[in-house]
């Protein structure tokens, strides 16, 4: 039994070095929106000045979720979960339609993605039904959650959004992974599907045709190459693979400079950012990317309690979930599926609930006394 | 314990997140090791593909509006035609593509090198030639595999079918020059892009322009066109219908034949110009082409200087025309009434100088009507002496002598309307008396232009009301097909009595019945006019015909119909042909009556006659 004491610690050294590998991701974001986007128009103010507004903003929510004791804010869990539902349905019905998607909410200029909220209250949501809810058998280990987790699924689904859908299935799983099914042996299967998964897919997405896959894209994600024929995989490809080992320099990246390459600024930033860095650069940033969430999983070992480490190993897995699959997808691995790379993308919504996730992990952190058991 | 572990319980978890550590390594290994496949195995061959497979933007020329005249008739038009691009960014041996080039189409390397350093940035084809002669496209494709980044593009070409006529109104078309390039209002062009240069197509170049679109390229390593996707349509731009009616605008070239000179005809109801004819000509369809400098420098250094629009930019000395308003003007000022008489003996001393009369025997005692009607010299010295230089220049002004004429046409030129203030301004000395009366019969340092005349006698015939003298009656909006017709612009009344444009008419009408134009008396149509002899050389000795032709006189006659209710009003002009009378009146006379036997065909109603009144109706090739 622990004894519930809320420590509120200060920084050491261990936050520094997190919040410094934040802000070095954020940077590259920030260089890479900056040299795609240099000579376009972003409408009130460029590209990366808008990123820098709304990294201010995430600011503000990485520290409210770090500074508020995160067992008050996983309460607010359920009443969260029932306002993001209604912003989904609302999205369906009153949402602004871009590239044959209804995503986003008008704001006045701004438009936000309640389905990038979603994914964070999702979490929130599993973690506090796992920590409650007593663990008895199939159905309150797998089906319940699972129950919990589809309205959002199913309405996020129906936008379509097929990227904020699998991150959705992608959180639950490692939920599921950790704490929901009881087999050591099921657990492991289950991690190594998941790290097989590219190769399954590769295999069995490789042997189809072109003209097929369009299909079955087209119809789960219309919003993709509305002009076929894998064009946009293969731009990506060829911008990352033409970077070489030390790429093209800033602003010398042929494939997004000549905009051949489409959403450089927001889903394929990765693809410029190889372009312009080379194989050096794509280290450094996967660097980068493996020592926060080295940090993360120290924060959900040592959390204090299971709340604590299980909102930890889903903000960790999400995290994972899209580093992975973005740079998948624009490296040819997966198919084209709308994932932003996480705190390097440019977007708001996306941007806001990265930073708010990661000041909720360090709340973890912050409040972990030496376990008792 | 809700919210906390069981031992067994952490363990388990613990163990878990050892493996999701693995499992995560293992995911970026992995992710790696396809970056490193990407980048560093295949890196050169993705690198040859992004050096290759780059997009080449290619602007769509928009087709340009076309003009017709005032029935219908077709006036510019487009055909097609080759042009030959170059797209910068695949060349890799500049000099040698230039030397093959200048070999294959004959052209000077200086020229393609020129053209290949244009503004412009690296993605965008720079255009070589215009209007390649199927032969040369046709070489050129065949050699296309030695040619990289070489590209024959079908562009539609500006053509005239009337070749010279009209020319001067409509002008021609050209690349834009670097300079209009910096400029503003072509900020949407490129280099390469078609302007009007001269004429009509400049003046109204915005709505003819029309908006160029541009098509996306996609070529392999060879330069060879993969895909095209048309990202923007060109959009073509308006049509114009001009007030020209072409008939009498040939008409009146006809007329003027070899002789230099300008014939302006205008409706002074409204101001629209019927015809405005100069000569020489030139050929727009030779000048939209590309020039080379030494063609170029023909053209220029021509001593008839054909590109000079005589109408509108040619300046001359009004001679006796002037006595128009001078003669309104005197009316006006009171300096003289209808009956008053001065007694001419062919010559008025000032000073001791003798101005003389061109009749050197005098015409005895004149009131202001015979002397209009005989063109009385003296009587023009006497009364301009009485009102002064700047009371003269002050009616001068008010009908439009000395200022532009408004006319929607590139570079008009104002002539000088004399006056002590100009004199100051422009001379920088005072104003000397004698001046005055060379001034009053239309000489001395005044100067006009045929168009201000033909402007000057429609007010006149109009008791008046004047209009700016326009060309296009209407444009028709290509993406809409709405025709907007243009309105007239009034430009306000000359203030006078109508008692004196009556009488003044009456006595024009005696110039053409029984004074100095009786060779512009018409059987079909009352004309009234004025006839003018313009010195050129202040000195003369001898006839007419032993000068030297650059120095005889300019011959003016300006002229309106049916007297009684105007609907025609001419200016004519020719260089050095001697007495307005003799030389230009008859030239006025064919105008006018050709006008009206138009008019009588139309309103009789002949189907193709009523079909052609129409606008737009037809465009029957000219």
């Amino acid at each position: 039994m622990i004894n519930r004491v809320t420590e509120a610690r200060g920084f050491d050294t261990f936050d520094l070095r997190y919040i410094g590998l934040i802000a070095a991701i954020l940077g590259i974001g920030l260089l890479s929106i900056h040299s795609v986007t240099h000579d376009q128009d972003g409408g009130i103010a460029p590209y990366y000045l808008k990123q820098v507004a709304w990294i201010g903003v995430g600011t503000l929510a990485f520290i409210i979720m770090w500074a508020w004791d995160y067992h008050t804010i996983a309460r607010l869990a359920y009443p969260a979960y029932a306002v993001v539902l209604f912003l989904l349905v609302f999205v369906l019905f009153e949402g602004r339609t871009s590239k044959g998607a209804q995503r986003w909410i008008a704001l006045g200029p701004f438009s936000f993605q309640p389905s990038e909220f979603a994914k964070l209250v999702l979490i929130l949501v599993l973690a506090q039904y796992y920590s409650k809810a007593p663990r008895i058998g199939w159905l309150q280990r797998v089906i319940v959650p699972g129950l919990l987790m589809l309205p959002g699924l199913l309405l996020i689904l129906k936008q379509p959004d097929l990227g904020s859908g699998l991150s959705f299935v992608a959180v639950y799983a490692a939920m599921l992974l950790m704490v929901g099914v009881r087999s050591q042996a099921l657990g492991i299967a289950l991690l190594f599907s998941v790290m097989l998964f590219p190769f399954v897919w590769e295999g069995a997405w490789g042997a189809l045709h072109d003209y097929q896959r369009q299909r079955i894209m087209a119809f789960v994600d219309p919003s993709y190459d509305p002009s076929g024929k894998g064009y946009h995989a293969l731009q990506s490809r060829i911008a990352i693979g033409s970077g070489e080992l030390m790429g093209k320099g800033l602003f010398g990246g042929t494939q997004s400079q000549l905009k051949f390459l489409p959403e450089g600024h927001t889903d394929f930033v990765f693809a410029v950012y190889a372009e312009e860095w080379g194989f050096v650069g794509v280290l450094v940033l996967l660097v980068l990317f493996v020592s926060l969430i080295w940090l993360s999983l120290d924060i959900a070992s040592k959390a204090k309690d299971q709340l604590g480490a299980l909102l930890a190993v889903g903000i960790v897995s999400m995290l994972c979930f899209c580093i992975v699959v973005n740079i998948g997808m624009t490296a040819g691995m997966f198919p084209i599926v709308g994932i932003p790379l996480p705190l390097v993308s440019y977007g708001g919504s996306a941007t806001i609930m990265s930073m708010a996730s990661l000041g909720l992990l360090l709340n973890v952190k912050r409040r972990r006394l030496s376990l008792f058991y | 314990m809700l919210g906390s572990y069981s031992e067994a319980e952490y363990g388990d978890f613990q163990r878990r997140l050892i493996l999701l550590r693995i499992g995560l390594l293992l995911v970026v290994a992995l992710l790696a090791l396809r970056l490193w496949h990407l980048q560093i195995r295949e890196g050169a061959y993705y690198r040859d593909l992004s050096e290759n497979n780059k997009t080449r933007q290619v602007l769509m020329e928009p087709a340009r509006g076309l003009i017709y005249d005032r029935h219908g008739v077709l006036l510019a038009n487009n055909v097609p035609s080759f042009s030959l691009y170059v797209a910068l960014d695949e060349v890799r041996d500049r000099e040698a593509l230039i030397e093959k080039l200048s070999d294959l189409l004959e052209l000077d390397p200086a020229f393609i090198r020129k053209k290949l350093g244009g503004k412009g940035g690296k993605l965008l084809p720079r255009k070589i030639k215009d209007r390649l002669t199927l032969r040369d496209a046709v070489l050129i494709e065949s050699h296309r595999l030695d040619l990289p980044g070489v590209m024959i593009q079908v562009e539609s070409q500006r053509n005239y079918p009337g070749g010279v006529t009209a020319s001067h109104v409509l002008g021609y078309v050209g690349e834009a020059s670097a300079e209009q390039l910096e400029k503003p209002e072509f900020s949407d062009l490129h280099q390469g892009s078609i302007v009007g240069q001269y004429g009509i197509e400049k003046s109204f170049d915005r709505y003819v322009r029309g908006q160029a679109g541009y098509k996306r390229i996609e070529v392999d390593a060879h330069g060879h066109e993969k895909k095209a996707v048309v990202v923007e349509k060109p959009q073509a731009g308006n049509d114009l219908y001009l007030t020209i009616d072409v008939r009498l605008q040939k008409l009146a070239e006809e007329l003027l034949g070899r002789e230099y000179g300008a014939i302006v005809a205008l409706d002074p109801t409204n101001g629209d110009i019927l015809a405005m004819a100069s000569r020489p000509a030139f050929d727009p369809n030779v000048l939209s082409r590309e020039l080379t400098p030494k063609q170029w420098a023909e053209i220029v250094q021509d001593e008839g200087r054909p590109l000079n629009n005589r109408a509108s930019q040619g300046q001359y000395p009004p001679g006796s025309t002037f006595k128009v308003p001078m003669a309104v003007a005197a009316l006006e000022s009171k300096t003289v009434s209808p009956f008053s008489t001065v007694t001419c003996n062919g010559g008025y001393q000032f000073g001791n100088r003798i101005f003389r009369d061109w009749k050197v025997t005098g015409h005895g005692a004149v009131n202001l009507h015979s002397a209009l009607v005989h063109s009385c010299d003296v009587y023009f010295y006497t009364v301009g002496q009485r009102m002064g230089i700047d009371l003269m220049a002050e009616f001068g002004k008010e009908f439009g002598l000395g200022q532009s004429t408004g006319v929607d046409l590139p570079s008009e030129r104002i002539g000088v309307m004399p006056s002590t203030a100009w004199k100051k301004k422009v001379k920088k000395e005072p104003w000397l008396p004698g001046e005055t009366i060379s001034v009053a019969i239309g000489q001395g340092y005044m100067t006009v232009t045929p168009l201000q005349m033909a402007n000057l006698i429609a007010t006149v015939a109009n008791d008046g009301v004047n209009y700016r003298p326009r060309l296009v009656l209407a444009v028709m909006d290509r993406i809409t097909g709405n025709l907007q017709e243009l309105p007239a612009v009034p430009r306000g009344k000359i203030n006078a009595k109508p008692e004196t444009f009556r009488l003044i008419k009456e006595a024009l009408a005696d110039v053409v019945k029984v004074g100095t134009a009786t060779r512009a008396k018409s059987s079909i149509v009352t004309i009234g006019g004025k006839t003018g002899t313009a010195q050129v050389a202040a000195l003369r000795t001898g006839p007419e015909e032993s000068i030297p032709k650059k120095f005889r006189d300019h011959a003016w006659f300006i002229a309106f119909a049916p007297v009684e209710s105007p609907k025609i009003a001419v200016a004519v002009l020719v260089e050095h042909m001697g007495h307005g009378g003799s030389a230009a009146a008859p030239l006025a006379k064919e105008i006018i009556e050709a006008y009206f036997k138009l008019t009588d065909e139309q309103s009789a109603g002949t189907t193709s006659a009523a079909a052609a009144d129409r606008i737009g109706a037809t465009s029957e090739p000219l």
